[in-house]
């Protein structure tokens, strides 16, 4: 039994075997099969795609140490393609009725140590070459290679450095656990993605993570940031109780997920959720979402190699905004740059991209981009009650340009004869702290504010989130982001404005009293985590709220913070 | 089944590009082919068994071929041997 410390980055208790990712040490275990055809047609694909990913490595290689040293590479497909081995494992295939896996294991090992026991240089280094080609060939088959996570074929822990988004893209969903990564803060894509599926994850464990291995068995505990590996009997049994007391705890929250968030003295919040497609309509109406605070437009530009056009736009936006009937949708305009980017829109190389021209910096410079996109929520927002919110504001005239552009595509809409939303609300993101500096210029310019504590943090504390060894400082708990917050809202309540709030923060029980405490109106979060904030909200008075946000705003450092409320409100731990 | 006797003169011997030009060339044609040296016969469209071999410069090799083409399968491949892989 082994402990590793990290970071809690998503709630609850996972128990599971480990699915290490990309590890390099390949595990070929004898499967009996009954269906030799089905497995020679899973060998033929990954010779297909060995050959695709040889031919690239082929050219890569060429342009970078020449012909000779990518040469290699061809002989390596000759190898791939060679009639004995082939032959061979296709008859192993037949006769012993085992997995092609282990028939092209066993059967390039034969060869390579054929090879090496010629004893001659050139001959060993040929034994590498068909232990590196039929590696390659078996990452694909199992599914490690390009896309590391399609080996995954049962409930697992999923053990990984980092994971990236076209990694996480590619995992099945249904067999994920839970997640333990080595780097990564709150934050980081792995952490978000788990508070998306409402799944434990412990994130910047660290070194210690690459001790675990296939199978080992893991307990995730996302409310302690602990990971154990191989539990003894106790201490399994022990999580066992506790994953079942959080289950109950949950059913209880969603039972009356539906129902007002209401303090015991009566002032009501509203709960909302973030979403990123359509896909997220019913998760967000069933854990009782009282619409959305996010909706992230940037799925509508990814998986495709041209730019959405105006009418795809509008159906999509229009059948998200129409499925909240009148509870309001806040879609966000385009926000890449930064981390994010898409191929197809060409960027320019820039040496600080979350400094650079991101989110609405690049819509206001294309609008070629940035024009279809209003024109299809001006005209998906007739009937509904879909706003417009946008990204990366930093000053008051970014919002002026902004709205001139928007006028300008009403101006035209209705020249053209579209019927389009006259009233639609205008918001902006305050994730710059210039912004949240200027909240009371901004509030006279916009009808409401929401807080993207997720970059408010990083930029404020001059922190890069994905960057483990300073990822702990981006918190949103950290006393100069709690002061920014006290700011902002305050600045929009003295306009008679509203500020939700959409980062991670919303959704994390420790914020809730602070946030509700200093006036927040609207908390946007990932669906899984709207039952729990509507809980929590349940049993704290808006006068202790209050109390603490007063005392919290006076404490120096973001592990203060955290304790003070963890005494004063107990509910906000779990289970 | 005809066969025919060569000697390998190639500085790398039946190794290197001279294997991949002689597997390459062999694979062309529909008939089975063998190579022999020493006590050891292989499939000579397999890399691999050629490979394995072992015949370095001045190696002895033996090439038999069965089938519709085995003629000229026999002849390319002596051709190939003889012209030392192309490089005269």
């Amino acid at each position: 039994m082994k402990e590793i410390v990290g970071i809690p980055a998503s709630y609850g208790i996972a128990i599971g075997p480990a699915f290490v990712f990309g590890h390099d040490e390949l595990e070929i275990g004898i499967i009996t099969i009954d269906d030799p055809d089905a497995e020679w047609q899973r060998f033929e694909a990954a010779r297909d795609e060995s050959r695709r990913q040889l031919d690239e490595a082929y050219l890569v290689t060429k342009e970078d140490c020449g012909e000779e040293a990518a040469e290699i590479f061809n002989a390596q497909k000759m190898m791939l393609d060679d009639p004995e081995l082939i032959n061979t494992v296709k008859r192993r295939l037949e006769d012993e009725l085992i997995n092609v896996e282990s028939a092209l294991y066993e059967t390039a090992e034969i060869f390579a140590k054929q090879l090496e026991a010629i004893e001659d240089e050139y001959l060993s280094a040929r034994a590498v070459d068909i232990r590196d080609v039929s590696s390659r060939c078996l990452r694909n088959l199992l599914g490690l290679h390009d896309a590391p996570g399609a080996g995954l074929d049962k409930p697992s822990v999923i053990v990984a450095q980092d994971l990236t988004p076209s990694d996480t893209v590619l995992l099945n969903k249904d067999f994920v656990l839970g997640f333990c990564t080595a780097e990564g803060g709150s934050t980081s894509h792995t952490a978000i993605l788990a508070r998306g599926l409402g799944i434990p994850a412990v994130v910047g464990a660290g070194d210690l993570v690459h001790q675990i291995d296939q199978e080992d068995v893991l307990v995730v505990d996302g409310d302690a940031g602990k990971v154990i590996i191989n539990p003894d009997q106790a201490s399994l049994q022990h999580f066992q109780i506790r994953q079942t007391d959080f289950l109950e705890v949950q059913a209880e929250a969603e039972s009356i997920s539906h129902k007002p968030a209401v303090t015991t003295d009566g002032h009501q919040v509203e709960v909302v959720a973030n979403i990123g497609s359509e896909k997220g309509i019913e998760p967000a109406l069933e854990a009782g979402a009282e619409g959305v605070g996010l909706l992230r437009s940037e799925f509508l530009y990814l998986e495709r190699d041209s730019l959405p056009t105006e009418e795809e736009q509008y159906q999509k936006y229009k059948t998200i905004a129409d499925a909240f009937g009148d509870k309001p949708v806040i879609l966000r305009t385009l926000d890449i740059g930064g981390d994010k980017d898409i191929p197809y829109i060409e960027m320019p190389p820039e040496a600080n991209p979350f400094l650079g021209v991101r989110a609405i910096r690049l819509c206001l410079e294309r609008p070629e981009i940035f024009k279809p996109q209003l024109r299809a929520a001006l005209r998906a927002g007739y009937g509904n009650n879909l706003k417009l919110m946008f990204p990366m504001i930093g000053s008051v005239d970014d919002v002026l340009r902004t709205r001139d552009v928007l006028e300008e595509c009403r101006t035209e809409l209705k020249d053209e004869g579209y019927q389009v939303a006259d009233m639609m609300e205008i918001g902006i993101m305050i994730e710059i702290p210039s912004a949240a500096i200027i909240a009371d210029q901004l509030a006279e310019v916009v009808d409401f504010f929401s807080i993207g504590t997720n970059d408010l943090s990083q930029y404020t504390m001059a922190a890069d989130r994905t960057n483990a060894h300073v990822a702990p400082l981006a918190s949103g708990f950290q006393p100069a982001v709690f002061r920014l917050i006290k700011t902002v809202i305050d600045a929009a309540h003295d306009k008679g404005k509203w500020v939700g709030l959409c980062g991670e923060m919303a959704g994390e029980l420790l914020a809730i009293p602070i946030l509700l405490g200093l006036g927040l109106d609207e908390f946007s979060m990932n669906p899984p985590a709207i039952p729990f904030a509507k809980r929590l909200i349940r049993t704290i008075s808006l006068e202790h709220a209050r109390q603490i946000a007063k005392t919290a705003l006076h404490l120096k450092s973001d592990q203060e913070i955290r304790e003070y409320i963890q005494s004063e409100v107990p509910e906000v731990n779990l289970g | 089944m005809p066969e025919i006797d060569l000697t390998v003169n190639h500085e790398v011997g039946l190794h290197a590009r001279p294997a991949s030009m002689f597997v390459q060339t062999a694979a062309k044609f529909s008939s089975d082919i063998e190579v022999t040296h020493g006590e050891k016969t292989v499939n000579a469209k397999s890399i691999l068994a050629v490979l394995t071999l072992g015949a370095h410069k001045g190696a002895k090799i033996q090439i038999k071929a069965e089938g519709d083409d085995e003629e000229q399968a026999l002849q390319a491949l002596e051709e190939l041997v003889l012209s030392n892989f192309g490089e005269g």
